[in-house]
């Protein structure tokens, strides 16, 4: 009965799985440990709740589900060697827990876009950090800590910049291309009317097509747009770095739970203060990005 | 149906782009299958094996597949051609193979004896072929290459992969930049049948006019 065996094995298979990543994530946050270690009062001792506080139950139960991406570069992209889940929201995730307390133990699950509000809304993940736009759509459904991190439109040119693009509207009269059907694609059109666009699927054939010399930019999504440099190497392509539309990234939590919105938010911004948000920006986005941002003005609505 | 109405223009150029890359790519095409269908029916072997081995690859690749190896994958060895000619290239090569095998039918039509008598007159075997066998081959498949015809016309849809903003590529746009995908997909499945049934009727005439009256 062949059948029958796949059924069960399945969720064992999952389950075993899941365990392993748990586990690897749980010896990475101890290695990490030692960084914020410097910081006293945080990593020593475990801190006190509000009774009753989401914070307090996570404490308990002595584990958080975490939902991220485990396909976007930089931010949170599954290291096929190890299975990990790596990357800028990884390690937000990590450094808000760590104040929850410093023995809860992460178990990261994979959140896709069209599902972050559901798998919060059901009770599937208690937070989701995963290039996570704050909306006011999404508001209705869930809340959201944060911003953490500002992402936009950007462009992305050969390395050396041989036309000297410097923002959106130096491309009139360039070649640019994006991806069929992207909002991109569209703001360039609106914004830059005589800009010669080429469309492709995917945003690999549009790198191609500017490493081949037959577009002059490309342009979508700054954090995309680092994935690519850091794909083909930053000696092929650098990003231009000059934003023009805004993406606030957040991270989702159940609505109406103020009272762990506001710890978060405390928790970001102690880390914006004491340079780990920086240092976790460093070790990810930063190791293709040009320089470290400001971090973002936190939106405590 | 605004969406329509309002981007009549548009529609308009993305079906004037069909039709240059149909035509364009018809013409070669046709030379493409010619010659190939002369390599495949000659008698020097190793242009049979050539012609052979052409019509097997081509014809039993994906044409998404030949067009995204032509345009990304063939400047990594020095060949680089723009959207518009790869598309044509691919499509005349593709739609070739297509040819090629439907004239090779239409030369198997004709009879042993004409060949036998084109010969004991003294003609070449390319005088054979080209002013005995083929004229009366392609009487005899003028309805085929009408089927190969108006699948090239849909077939031009695959450019957008490659970026030329064809027919396809425009319904693409414009759903996308009104989210109004059915009556835009509506009228262009209308503008693929304008350019289609035509055809259908023209091949209809030709065949009549050129049928071989016994």
């Amino acid at each position: 009965m062949p059948r029958t065996r796949s059924h069960w094995m399945l969720p064992l298979l999952l389950a075993l799985a899941l365990l392993a990543a748990a586990c690897g994530d749980s010896d990475s946050s101890d290695g990490d440990g030692a960084d914020p270690g410097a910081d006293p009062g945080d990593a020593t001792e475990a801190p006190e709740h509000p009774e009753g506080s989401a914070m307090a139950e996570i404490q308990d139960a002595g584990t958080i589900t975490v939902g991220t991406k485990f396909d976007q570069r930089l931010f949170g992209q599954t290291d096929p060697r190890t299975g990990e889940v790596e990357g800028f929201d990884v390690e937000i995730a990590k450094l808000i827990v760590e104040a929850i307390g410093p023995d809860v133990e992460i178990e990261f699950v994979e959140t896709p876009s069209a599902i972050r509000e559901q798998a919060i809304v059901d009770g599937t993940v208690d937070m989701v950090v995963a290039t996570y736009t704050i909306n006011d759509t999404r508001k209705e459904q869930i809340d959201f800590a944060g911003p953490y991190y500002v992402a936009g439109q950007d462009i992305m040119v050969p390395a050396g910049n041989p036309l000297g693009i410097e923002g959106v509207d130096d491309l009139s009269g360039k070649r640019v291309c994006s991806v069929q059907g992207s909002t991109s694609i569209e703001n360039i059109r609106e914004m830059v009317p005589d800009a010669e666009i080429t469309e492709f699927p995917l945003y690999t054939n549009c790198a191609d097509a500017m490493r081949d010399g037959r577009v002059d930019a490309v342009s979508t999504d700054n954090v995309i747009l680092l994935g690519l440099v850091e794909q083909y190497g930053s000696d092929v392509f650098e990003v231009v770095g000059n934003p023009f539309t805004t993406e606030p990234y957040g991270i989702g939590i159940p609505k109406g739970d103020d009272e762990f919105r506001s710890f978060i938010n405390d928790r970001l911004e102690e880390m914006f203060e004491n340079g780990e948000w920086a240092e976790a920006y460093e070790r990810t986005v930063g190791t293709v990005a040009e320089e470290i941002p400001e971090p973002p003005e936190l939106d405590r609505y | 149906m605004d969406v329509v109405v309002d981007n009549l223009d548009r529609i308009a150029a993305g079906m004037g782009t069909t039709v240059s890359l149909t035509v364009v790519s018809w013409l070669g095409a046709f030379v493409i299958g010619i010659v190939v269908a002369s390599f495949r029916v000659g008698p020097i072997p190793p242009l049979r094996g050539v012609g052979t081995v052409y019509v097997e690859v081509v014809r039993n690749c994906p044409l998404t597949v030949l067009i995204v190896v032509f345009y990304f994958g063939f400047p990594s060895i020095g060949i680089t051609q723009p959207a518009f000619t790869s598309a044509v290239i691919v499509l005349s090569l593709y739609t070739g193979a297509f040819v090629a095998e439907t004239v090779r039918a239409g030369v198997n039509t004709v009879g042993v004896g004409q060949v036998e008598a084109a010969r004991s007159l003294g003609l070449s075997f390319p005088q054979v072929l080209g002013l005995v066998v083929l004229p009366q081959a392609l009487r005899s498949v003028v309805g085929p290459l009408g089927s190969l015809f108006s699948a090239l016309i849909r077939n031009t849809s695959i450019a957008y992969f490659i970026s030329v903003v064809e027919l396809t590529g425009t319904a693409q746009q414009l759903s996308v930049a009104t989210s109004q995908f059915v009556p835009v997909f509506l009228a262009v499945a209308l503008a693929y049948l304008l350019l289609t049934l035509p055809t259908g009727l023209v091949v209809g005439v030709i065949e009549r006019r050129t049928a071989i009256k016994r």
